[in-house]
């Protein structure tokens, strides 16, 4: 069973935005929040050259990275268009307001 | 029927009730009296009227009635009696005993009995709990003063009455809202209507987000407004205050509204502490199998109360089918329930609003968007793999029906798709029509552009006399060229036109509009556009919100037409302009405070060089610009990076936005055997004036002393050249990947006609430039005889930019460190909160 971790509400997230969290030890996630309120978490790294996607600008499921400006699906954690790149995604739920994402597999191997 | 309710329960007695002796038919007792409840023991009497002994407890005073008609009693358009489905008669005749006003208390299953509120204890043979949902209520302080409700039953609209009724008498109550919902937006309606003044607080930005997207959320925020409503999204509830009963509510940022009631209609949640206490399993709500049997076989649930297959539903349609597959289940039938999709309607009158399935995008998902800004219709249907799996409808509804069925039943829609967002009667009308045969079908007299009346005759002259692109056709005959709904017709009559001879034109905005910048500039200031969502819904944005090119670039826009009014979009920022730093390969950022005309002293250095130290910032760096530039540093340490640059007195360089970024000087005469002029000293006022002002792209300017011109004024984008006359004023140069040498623009003789017209030359740049266009490729694309003649030659033009950027700027020099560092978004530099991991 997937262990789900309460990580803060909706309304901790700007809509259009993200933020970032670290659950022991692993890659920073950014979990973003889209213009519809949806919420999805990815590792906080693009697959072209790590750029810290949680401070692209966020458009319908999709962020623009910051630095090369790829655009990387937010569900998937696919490069779309030309590019080619994925970055690991992370399961994500809301619950009452609250938002829940899972512990990442290695950690609990780990625990 | 004058209907006598409320005044005396049925059974009024507090006794048991007494079996007949000769009934032996197995007793199903109902906790719950609402519509679900009611409805299956419809169901089960339609199958097996006979079977089953049936008692119902309320804790309503009332019959059974129709809840999602207290909207319109609250309105003032039906009364109670109206909406009442089962009357007293009914429970009769079929010979069911009806306990109102008697909440159940407690379920004992080993018992097999039900004890009320009364004391009064029933027992069961099937016990069936249809207790429907609690109010949620959020937890702030004086949430349970008088006055004070939520809006769920009838004694709720009773409150509300009375409240607006009290208010007349006062001169016109008012009320608040919390909750921009479906229910809070229809309560909100009737208390407007019963003359209350309403504003409603919702805490998402965006109304009915669950069921509408942005797009959709703006137009009825728009709408509301237009009648009166005040509508704060966006806005927490912190406290309801009142002495004794309520008067008013305090928002986590200081805003207080005035009220005498407070409706809240943040959330239901299923009821099911009956059922917890009882020992069921319980979940978010009562479990049930698929024909809503409980974990114990002899308990049945139906209704809001219960969760199947791990959903709770909030809308009745889907009690329908529980009810149905429950009184299968009871009279030994087995269809079982499977769930069901379900869709929204807003019955608010005169707004129409619908909304089904999942509409939210994602992978593999196309939206297809259509906006009619004249008419405030707003469609989006989500396809995927030729099904359409959702819908969001705004202004016009009609179709809502037919694209719930295609979702339901699952329907392939590939040969209707081009055809799908114009609604059923379109793409199902007479087979499938492909759009340009649509076109051609048209008579000569039919209306193409309605904003300005002109028919496809007139197109079709205006593409014969020589027009053969949109841009030609808008120019010609106006079709297309207002609200641009109509392009896609024009531009199919174009190519029926022409055939393959039509020229595509200038390039458009983005992939998400037809249009192109200047069109959308223009559009912005005519039609008066104050966000980005209204500017996306008047000219047709095809998507939803946006993409990373078009949104940054409206965002600039309407901040450059209506300097305060128009509230900077964060979200639409680029990172460098959301952290106000230069994001680096690594994901840190470096940071250039300003250093006005290139001049420092010891205790901006030393600020500087402790900085460095205290966040150990690899390295630091003197920039093209003449500034420092301290690199390095972690997103977290930028609040502390600019309060201790801040607190020596120095402000952002805004090394890292499309906006001014600096003034590079010379010494000039006060220390160079050449100079001619203060070349650093107006440098300095140049600074002064034009800091912090955003840009369509960076912007660059100098001042060099003399013609040796050691500022390198002439590869700037405003350069001023001191001569012993007076000051030489160049503009258009870049370095850049395409050197360009700026060209002279004129000569002056005062430093404040040289500030004059650099203010105006600034303006005129942000007021006509395209976004992401630096001032060279602008110059060249409009000729610099165009500049001179509006900056040299116009002294009435000059003197009117000038007094456009001075008034921006008044808005514009806040210095954003400033605010961040005194706590402004501070979450957007922290992680969410630290999450420690228990050993397990
Ligand atoms: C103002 C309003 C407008 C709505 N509009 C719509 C709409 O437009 N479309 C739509 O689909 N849905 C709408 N809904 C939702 C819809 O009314 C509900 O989905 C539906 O009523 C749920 O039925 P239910 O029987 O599960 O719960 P309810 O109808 O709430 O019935 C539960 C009943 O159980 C009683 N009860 C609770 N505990 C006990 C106890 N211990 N003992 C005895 N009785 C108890 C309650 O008093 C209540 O009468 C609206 C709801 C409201 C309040
Ligand atoms: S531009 Fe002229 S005044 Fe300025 S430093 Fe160079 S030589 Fe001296
Ligand atoms: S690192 Fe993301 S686009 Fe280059």
């Amino acid at each position: 069973m997937t262990d789900w971790i309460d990580i803060g509400t909706l309304a901790d997230i700007p809509q259009r935005g993200a933020r970032t969290v670290h659950i022991g030890g692993e890659k920073e996630i950014a979990v973003f929040r889209t213009g519809d309120d949806h919420v999805f978490a990815l590792i906080n790294e693009c697959p072209h050259k790590k750029g810290p996607l949680s401070q692209g600008i966020v458009h319908g499921h999709n962020v623009a990275c910051p630095l090369h400006n790829w655009n990387i699906a937010l569900k998937t954690g696919e490069a779309q268009g030309e590019d080619k790149g994925c970055t690991p995604t992370i399961a994500v739920k809301q619950e009452d307001g609250r938002i829940l994402i899972a512990r990442p597999v290695s950690m609990k191997d780990a625990a | 029927m004058e209907f006598q309710d409320g005044v005396s329960p049925v059974t009024d007695s507090g006794d048991d009730i007494l079996v007949p002796m000769d009934d032996v038919r197995e007793h199903l007792v109902v906790v719950g009296n609402g519509m679900a409840g009611c409805r299956a023991v419809e169901e089960l009497l339609a199958r097996d009227a006979g079977r089953y002994r049936v008692t119902i407890f309320g804790a309503e005073p009332h019959v059974n009635y129709n809840r999602i008609m207290l909207s319109p009693v609250l309105a003032g358009e039906k009364t109670f009696d109206d909406i009442v489905i089962n009357d007293r008669a009914w429970y009769a005749d079929n010979d069911i005993e009806l306990i109102v006003a008697d909440p159940v208390t407690a379920i004992d299953r080993a018992a097999k009995s039900v004890t009320a509120n009364s004391g009064r204890t029933v027992h069961y043979d099937k016990l069936l709990i249809a207790t429907g949902s609690d109010p949620f209520i959020i937890p702030v302080p004086g949430k349970d003063l008088p006055g004070v409700i939520s809006f769920r039953d009838m004694q709720d609209v009773d409150t509300m009455l009375a409240a607006a009724e009290a208010g007349k008498t006062a001169g016109g109550g008012s009320a608040v809202v919390i909750g921009g919902g479906l229910l809070g937006l229809e309560a909100a309606h009737g208390l407007t209507l019963r003359g209350m003044k309403v504003t409603v607080i919702h805490l998402m930005d965006t109304l009915m987000e669950r069921q509408l997207d942005e797009a959709a959320g703006w137009l009825l925020k728009s709408a509301l407004e237009a009648r009166g409503q005040t509508i704060l999204t966006g806005a927490n509830t912190a406290e309801i205050f009142g002495q004794g009963k309520v008067e008013g509510v305090r928002l986590k940022d200081g805003r207080e509204i005035p009220a005498s009631l407070v409706v809240m209609a943040v959330g239901i949640r299923p009821s099911t502490a009956l059922a917890r206490e009882a020992g069921l399993a319980v979940n978010r709500g009562i479990q049930v199998d698929d024909h809503m049997v409980t974990s114990d076989v002899d308990v049945l649930a139906v209704g809001e109360c219960v969760e199947h297959d791990g959903n709770v539903y909030g809308l009745v349609a889907p009690l329908w089918d529980m009810c149905r597959s429950l009184a299968d289940g009871l009279t030994d039938r087995h269809t079982g329930y499977k769930g069901s999709v379900t869709s929204t309607k807003l019955k608010v009158a005169g707004l129409d609003v619908f909304s089904a399935g999942d509409f939210s995008g994602g992978e593999g998902c196309e939206d297809i968007v259509l906006r009619d800004a004249s008419r405030g219709v707003y469609k989006r249907v989500v396809v995927k793999d030729d099904r359409v799996i959702g819908a969001v409808l705004y202004g016009d509804t009609a179709d809502g029906g037919w694209y719930f069925d295609l979702l339901k039943k699952d329907e392939d829609v590939a040969d209707i798709r081009d055809l799908l967002i114009f609604g059923q009667s379109f793409a199902s009308g007479g087979g499938v029509m492909d759009p340009k045969a649509a076109v051609a079908a048209l008579s000569d007299d039919a209306e193409i552009c309605g904003c300005n009346g002109v028919s496809k005759g007139q197109v079709v002259a205006c593409i014969e006399k020589g027009a053969c692109s949109l841009d030609a056709v808008r120019a010609g005959c106006k079709a297309s060229a207002s609200c641009g709904s109509c392009t896609g017709l024009v531009e199919n009559i174009l190519a029926l036109t022409l055939g393959d001879d039509v020229q595509s034109g200038p390039k458009t905005m983005c992939k998400c509009t037809s249009f192109g910048h200047d069109d959308v500039r223009r559009e912005i200031v005519a039609q008066d556009m104050r966000s980005i969502p209204e500017v996306m819904q008047k000219l047709h944005w095809s998507t939803p919100d946006g993409c990373s090119s078009c949104r940054p670039a409206l965002n600039y826009y309407l901040l450059c037409a209506l300097p305060g009014v128009y509230v900077d979009d964060q979200q639409s920022r680029f990172v460098n302009e959301r952290m106000h730093a230069n994001i680096q390969k690594d994901g840190t950022y470096s940071v250039v405070p300003r250093m006005w005309g290139g001049l420092t002293n010891p205790r901006e250095l030393r600020a500087i060089a402790d900085v460095v130290e205290k966040y150990d910032a690899p390295m630091v760096k003197v920039t093209g610009g003449q500034r420092l530039d301290i690199f390095g540093i972690k997103k977290e340490d930028l609040p502390a990076v600019w309060a201790d640059l801040n607190a020596a007195g120095m402000v952002s360089g805004h090394a890292y936005g499309k906006s001014l970024r600096t003034v590079k000087t010379c010494v000039g005469s006060e220390w160079c055997r050449f100079g001619t002029q203060d070349s650093t000293g107006l440098g300095v006022k140049t600074e002064r004036m034009t800091w912090g002002s955003w840009m369509p792209h960076k912007f660059k300017i100098a001042v060099s002393g003399c013609p040796r011109n050691c500022a390198e004024a002439t590869i700037k984008d405003f350069g001023i050249v001191c001569v012993d006359s007076g000051y030489e004023l160049h503009v258009g140069g870049n370095g850049g990947i395409h050197v360009r040498v700026t060209d002279f623009l004129c000569k002056v003789s005062t430093e404040q006609e040289a500030l004059d017209y650099c203010a105006a030359f600034t303006q005129l740049y942000r007021e006509e430039a395209r976004y992401l266009e630096r001032t060279a490729p602008w110059i060249e694309r409009v000729g610099v005889d165009y500049v001179k003649a509006r900056i040299a030659d116009d002294d009435a033009g000059r003197e009117a930019l000038r007094a456009r950027f001075l008034y921006s700027q008044s808005f514009s020099q806040d210095d954003p460190w400033a605010q961040r560092a005194a706590g402004a978004e501070t979450e957007l530099h922290q992680h969410l909160q630290p999450i420690s991991i228990a050993a397990e």
